[in-house]
């Protein structure tokens, strides 16, 4: 048995979908989706473009509220949560189209990712000094930890807005990171970066799911990277679930051959 | 020194304090705009209803009596107490706090994610709403507004000023408003802490947030609404001073409502996104139009303070639509 499956079978499912049915107006954008992601494995959502990947993402991230079907998260099942709440579960993320707070700096935009995690009321924050002082240093040692984890001490004071594409998109991984979450949600982390970045970024994928041991959904185009770091794959066509198992069987799946090679439906 | 020399620097330092109390204004439609988009139309009737409600609850008038009165045909109008000012101002900003929910809860949220222009028409309603509102709560006659700020010149730097200028020439010294300097040494204080505030705070990092990007905001966990409570009563505290500070220098009355006005200009000069901006672009037309008034406004037959900050934004608009200090918006094309 391969190395994968085993894990597999050991760990206990951290989130499952049950026959999710999200549209807007008329337009059907998923329909009757199921599936559960483990504790601990690194899941892939695949398919062509318009597929209703994001919109998927976006109903576990609490975005848009499916109009049927069920979320349980960490053996609780969720009624409808804002987005902000569900971030205090333990769920972060990146976005496709870098959502980063453009007029800060890369240690601010991370501190902004401890923001669940940090706990002392305004007026503690208006004297500054005593429990909310004490509280900013001991999130900022965490996030000091995170800068030298994915290597970016060198830009550490710089405004985000001035980086290159590669650099924010290792930023905004950051922020989503600071909060130690336990399932991180990666919208196309790897989507407009050259070979190297990429590289570098699968090597941070893996690393993460490793060593802080988080679960991570990840959305990704780049079939090659999807079948090097994933554990599981889904692949969704047309806002319905056509594929899902690991890469090797999903890659040899006819149905998905076709929904990727174009076959008329 | 010369004595035309000593005037021209009383005219500049008169104008500087002005500008501040433009300033003060034009903080408040920052403070919003930054954190929503939203361009708060109500800012200056904000400032009015401050003023009304802290007179109002320190002189122990008794809210609506007029409507009151007018159903059951009572004559109640004071509680006959007087409130100590620093219990007054604590209960006004509850009284503020209390709006800014009220705000977020029954507008705000009704209107996420609509067009600028939706939330500034709804901000127009609410400047009327609370006008009227203010009036029947605390009734529409002018009241003067005694909370213990020093005012009439300072005659102390008239008479230290005195002996200044050369001999032969006519000067009387200096004149500086006390309250002028008090209203600058309270900007001073209001807009460093807020700064120190939003720079290094979690509260406050989470506002800037917020102004960069709701999406990702709501992705760490923010919540909007706390967020536009926070930066609603923290709008409606400004406009608490800049009432307090308006209302002492003439009286509270309804034309304070139009204090507003002026605080266009200064946002245009200083850009809607910038709070060094609103302060260096109150302190330009406060200086500017009294400069202008006094060196240019005799050959034009004077009056010219009415017209000139307006003048002054005019040609901002032309040549620096984003202001001094405003992100300049450029789009990839």
């Amino acid at each position: 048995m391969s190395e994968p499956l085993q894990k597999m079978e050991a760990a206990s499912k951290l989130l499952e979908l049950k026959h999710i049915d999200l549209s807007f107006g008329g337009v059907k954008a998923i329909s009757n989706i199921s599936f559960d992601v483990l504790e601990g494995e690194v899941r892939a959502i695949i398919g062509p473009n318009g597929a209703g990947k994001s919109s998927l993402l976006n109903v576990i991230n609490g975005f848009y509220h499916p109009q049927q079907g069920e979320i349980w998260f960490d053996g609780k099942q969720r009624h409808s949560m804002k987005p902000y709440q569900i971030a205090y579960q333990g769920i972060s993320r990146t976005f496709q189209n870098i959502a980063l707070f453009k007029g800060m700096s890369v240690l601010d935009n991370i501190m902004t990712g401890r923001f669940t995690h940090m706990h002392k009321n305004m007026l503690w924050q208006a004297l500054w000094k005593g429990p909310a002082e004490q509280e900013e240093i001991e999130n900022r040692e965490f996030v000091e930890h995170i800068i030298d984890f994915l290597e970016i001490q060198a830009i550490r004071k710089t405004p985000v807005g001035r980086l290159p594409y590669g650099l924010q998109k290792r930023v905004e991984l950051g922020r989503a990171l600071a909060a130690q979450p336990k399932m991180l949600l990666l919208d196309e982390p790897m989507a407009g970066m050259n070979v190297e970045e990429k590289e570098d970024m699968c090597r941070f994928i893996l690393d993460v799911n490793d060593t802080f041991g988080t679960t991570i959904v990840l959305i990704e185009h780049d079939m090659g990277v999807v079948m090097d770091i994933a554990d599981r794959v889904v692949v969704l066509d047309y806002g319905r679930k056509i594929g899902d198992g690991t890469p090797d069987v999903v890659r040899n799946d006819q149905t998905v051959i076709d929904a990727y090679l174009g076959v008329s439906h | 020194m010369s004595a035309d020399f000593l005037y021209t620097i009383e005219v500049i330092l008169n104008g500087l304090m002005a500008g501040v109390m433009y300033s003060l204004v034009a903080l408040g439609f920052v403070l919003i705009f930054k954190a929503s988009g939203i361009f708060n139309y109500a800012q200056g009737v904000m400032a009015l209803f401050a003023a009304l409600t802290l007179v109002g609850i320190q002189t122990g008038q008794v809210p609506f009596s007029h409507l009151i009165n007018a159903i059951f045909g009572t004559n109640v109008h004071h509680f006959g107490w007087q409130v100590p000012t620093l219990l007054a101002i604590a209960l006004t900003i509850g009284v503020m706090v209390v709006f800014a929910i009220i705000v977020e809860r029954y507008i705000l949220h009704h209107l996420v994610n609509q067009e600028p222009i939706i939330l500034f028409m709804a901000t127009i309603g609410l400047a009327y709403f609370m006008e009227g509102f203010g009036d029947i709560m605390w009734g529409s006659d002018i009241k003067t507004l005694d909370v213990g700020l020093p005012s009439g010149g300072s005659l102390w730097l008239e008479e230290y000023t005195l002996g200044w200028a050369a001999e032969g020439e006519q000067y009387y010294g200096m004149y500086l408003d006390k309250l002028d300097m008090v209203a600058s040494l309270v900007a001073i204080v209001l807009v460093v802490s807020l700064t120190i505030f939003s720079q290094y705070t979690t509260t406050g990092r989470a506002l800037r947030a917020v102004a960069d990007d709701h999406q990702a905001a709501l992705s760490v966990g923010i919540s909007l609404r706390t967020i536009w409570v926070i930066v609603w009563s923290i709008a409606g505290f400004v406009a608490l001073v800049a009432g307090i500070m308006w209302g002492a220098k003439s009286g509270v009355q309804f034309s304070l409502s139009l204090i507003a006005l002026k605080a266009l200009p200064v946002l245009m000069l200083g850009g809607f996104t910038s709070i060094p901006g609103a302060i260096i672009g109150g302190l330009i037309i406060g200086v500017g139009e009294k400069l202008f008034e006094y060196a240019i406004g005799p050959m034009i037959g004077g009056a010219t303070e009415n017209w000139f900050a307006y003048v002054l934004a005019l040609m901002f608009l032309v040549f620096r639509p984003q202001g001094l200090f405003g992100e300049k918006i450029i789009e990839r094309v």
